[in-house]
């Protein structure tokens, strides 16, 4: 019964990984984050369902938050990365490497 | 046959405080070399009476010694415990060690004196006096010590003193090479020497001399005491330049004159007889490595005749006749209770009789502009009086003048030798007929003769500092044999220290035996055939090529050349082959080990592209390795 929901979210975290992967946006690279932490998510729920416990749930919480902290930093990041080159593409960051 | 004396613990007296010895002339140099500029003044005459003082601290000890009765006169004392459980430093005052005391400090004052006169114009002087007085102080803790560790730390230090005084003017190439000639040479045999300490330590317990005596050493092998002999002769081989270890001496003679005269002749190359005579312990109760001695002392003195015979260099002259000398020396200490006596008699007559010719012959090099080559003197006599006849008298006491030093003791040598071994006393007898060859034209080509002088030679006579050193030492060049043979005085003075053989040699003021009257002839015939090639006829200012066998004696029979090619060589290849197995195997590997390293880093940091879409596709990559291991573990 269960398999559904856990077909779903292997489908959004594919979906999410792809994102992330081929888009150069800035914005949408995150947006595509945010969908594979809510995959994971589902999963999580799916599974504390499955096994009659309340582990699950509680974890997907965790990740809540720690979403939301990390939008609040990431968004931040990338406004100010945008006021200084005038771009949001991931591409055209590159300066920290060898 | 009579064993040495037991050694007696001491305390108090003149003997008590005989670490002054040692202390004064130390205490000399190190202010002296810590003093600096500051003790340029008066540095010499500090290094004069720090000698003197221990002169007479010698003097002193000696006589208290001889008030003492025979079987007493072996005293030990302990100064402190040095290595705790194994050494204990301390001073043996025996006759043995007290006569070398004497010779060293008394013959050393001389020169001491000899040297304000002979350095004057030297720059370093007090450098020289305080290198001096080191020597002086480490030749006393040779002899005096009494155990093998102290003995050791004595003769590294007069090593050490000979290298510095050696390359005294070190501005010469040659003299800086000789002074690492004669260290490197000598390290050899204190090699062996330290290998022989090793050997008696892990034997009997021991270093000790007063615990080695014949009835300890007796329970050993009689192939550990061989051995042990023979690496302890190997050391004296080294210090006192004898074959194989000779090489270094000639060469020694780049210091200046006083220092080839006290340490190059009269003392330190003498400290491998007093090895041998005062491990008589060992060697006694070994007679291989006795017969090895003898074999040995004679085939130096044989080389360094032959040697002398050859050299226009009035001082390496000289060097090959004073390797003779100490040749006779070690067949005489070879030669046991019976031999030691003439060895060390002739040891301390030699002492005075060489030191009064080499200072000789550096007073002709004062008054030659420093030239040594003999065939540029001739017809000196007249122009330096006191040098000339003290340097004859020296002359006719080695090669054994009737009634003077060396006759005395020479002859006491050959005759024990004679009665020892045939052979061997008949090539010692062959030995002084060359002495009798290269002395006297040494003497002719120097003293008389035609004057082949340089052009710009002026020839005088040396202050009187430096002729009285050389009156007071031809003295004992006349008197000195004569007063410790005859009658067995000496062998009977030494007896507590050595022992006695079964029965005492007869002594003579004139001997009349067969040996003796042969050696008379072979020197007188020596002498005449010097004469009639160096001293009626010209000798020409350039050295002539000559014969086979002079290039072979001017050569130093081909020793240098035989080091070279059975060492020098292949001691070079051995370092060239190390050296590309350095360069190429350990080098090779460690450089190679860095560089793929480094180049395999170099390309694995462009994987950090900068782009972080890659990155992430590696963490995926990585997480999904990561899952399919787990999954792959799970299963299995």
């Amino acid at each position: 019964m269960t398999t559904h929901y856990l077909v779903l979210s292997a489908l959004l975290f594919a979906i999410g990984g792809v994102g992330v992967l081929v888009r150069r946006n800035a914005i949408v690279v995150f947006m595509c984050v945010e969908l594979m932490l809510n995959a994971c998510n589902l999963a999580f729920v799916t599974f504390a369902r499955q096994h009659g416990n309340l582990d699950g749930q509680l974890i997907a919480f965790f990740v809540m938050v720690v979403a939301a902290a990390e939008v609040v930093i990431g968004l931040a990041i990338i406004v100010m990365i945008f006021r200084t080159r005038r771009s949001a593409s991931v591409d055209n960051a590159n300066l920290l490497k060898y | 046959m009579q064993s040495p004396a037991e050694i007696v613990q001491h305390s108090g007296g003149v003997i008590g405080v005989s670490w002054l010895m040692i202390a004064l002339p130390l205490l000399g140099a190190a202010i002296l070399l810590l003093g600096g500029r500051r003790t340029n003044k008066w540095g010499h005459f500090l290094g004069v009476a720090m000698s003197l003082g221990a002169f007479v601290v010698a003097v002193l000890s000696f006589v208290e010694l001889t008030g003492l009765d025979p079987d007493q006169r072996r005293r030990a004392f302990e100064l402190f415990e040095f290595i705790p459980g194994m050494v204990n430093m301390g001073m043996l005052i025996d006759p043995l060690s007290i006569s070398f005391a004497l010779l060293i400090t008394g013959v050393g004052s001389l020169i001491h004196i000899y040297s304000i006169g002979y350095m004057s114009h030297d720059r370093d002087r007090r450098r020289f006096f305080a290198y001096l007085n080191l020597f002086v102080a480490a030749m006393l803790l040779l002899v005096l010590s009494d155990n093998y560790v102290g003995l050791f730390i004595g003769w590294e230090g007069v090593g050490l003193a000979s290298y510095l005084l050696i390359g005294f003017w070190q501005h010469k190439p040659s003299a800086a090479t000789a002074a690492q000639k004669a260290f490197i040479v000598n390290r050899v045999g204190d090699f062996g020497l330290l290998i022989g300490i090793f050997t008696i330590w892990t034997t009997f317990g021991s270093l000790a001399f007063a615990d080695l005596t014949q009835q300890v050493t007796g329970q050993a092998s009689e192939g550990t005491l061989t051995a042990i002999g023979l690496l302890l002769l190997l050391g004296a081989c080294g210090k006192s330049a004898q074959l194989p270890l000779q090489s270094w001496l000639l060469d020694a003679m780049e210091g200046p004159t006083p220092v080839s005269a006290l340490i190059h002749a009269a003392t330190m190359v003498t400290a491998g007889v007093y090895l041998v005579v005062r491990s008589g312990a060992f060697f006694e109760q070994a007679p291989t490595a006795q017969l090895v001695v003898t074999i040995v002392g004679v085939a130096t003195l044989l080389a360094g005749a032959i040697i002398g015979c050859a050299k226009d260099d009035i001082k390496k002259g000289l060097a090959g006749s004073t390797m003779s000398q100490i040749g006779y020396m070690m067949l005489g200490a070879g030669l046991g209770p019976a031999g030691y006596a003439f060895a060390i008699g002739h040891l301390i007559t030699h002492g005075f009789f060489k030191a009064n010719m080499f200072l000789g012959a550096g007073s002709v090099m004062h008054a030659m502009n420093d030239e040594v080559d003999m065939r540029r003197y001739g017809a000196l006599f007249p122009v330096m009086k006191v040098t000339a006849v003290t340097f004859i008298i020296g002359y006719l006491a080695i090669i054994g003048f009737p009634m003077l030093s060396g006759y005395y003791t020479k002859e006491g040598i050959i005759e024990t030798a004679m009665e020892h071994n045939a052979i061997l006393g008949w090539l010692a007898v062959l030995g002084a007929g060359l002495t009798g060859f290269y002395m006297s034209r040494m003497i002719f080509m120097t003293f008389f003769g035609k004057k082949r002088w340089a052009d710009d030679a002026h020839p005088h006579e040396s202050p009187a500092v430096m002729t009285w050193p050389l009156v007071i030492l031809s003295i004992g060049s006349i008197g000195l044999g004569a007063f410790l043979i005859l009658g067995n005085r000496f062998m009977n003075f030494l007896s507590p220290a050595v022992g006695l053989p079964q029965e005492l040699p007869e002594t003579h003021v004139f001997g009349f035996g067969p040996a003796a009257l042969a050696t008379l002839a072979l020197v007188a015939a020596g002498a005449a055939l010097a004469w009639f090639r160096y001293g009626a006829a010209e000798v020409p200012a350039v050295a002539p090529r000559g014969s086979f066998l002079t290039t072979f004696a001017r050569r130093d029979l081909y020793g240098d050349a035989l080091n070279e090619a059975l060492l020098m060589r292949p001691g070079q290849w051995l370092t060239r082959i190390a050296v590309f197995f350095d360069n190429r195997g350990v080098d090779g590997l460690v450089n190679g080990l860095a560089a793929g390293i480094g180049g395999t880093s170099g390309r694995l940091r462009r994987v950090q592209n900068g782009y972080v879409r890659s990155y992430a596709l590696s963490i995926l990559f990585g997480a999904a390795a990561v899952v399919g291991a787990l999954l792959y573990v799970g299963n299995m």
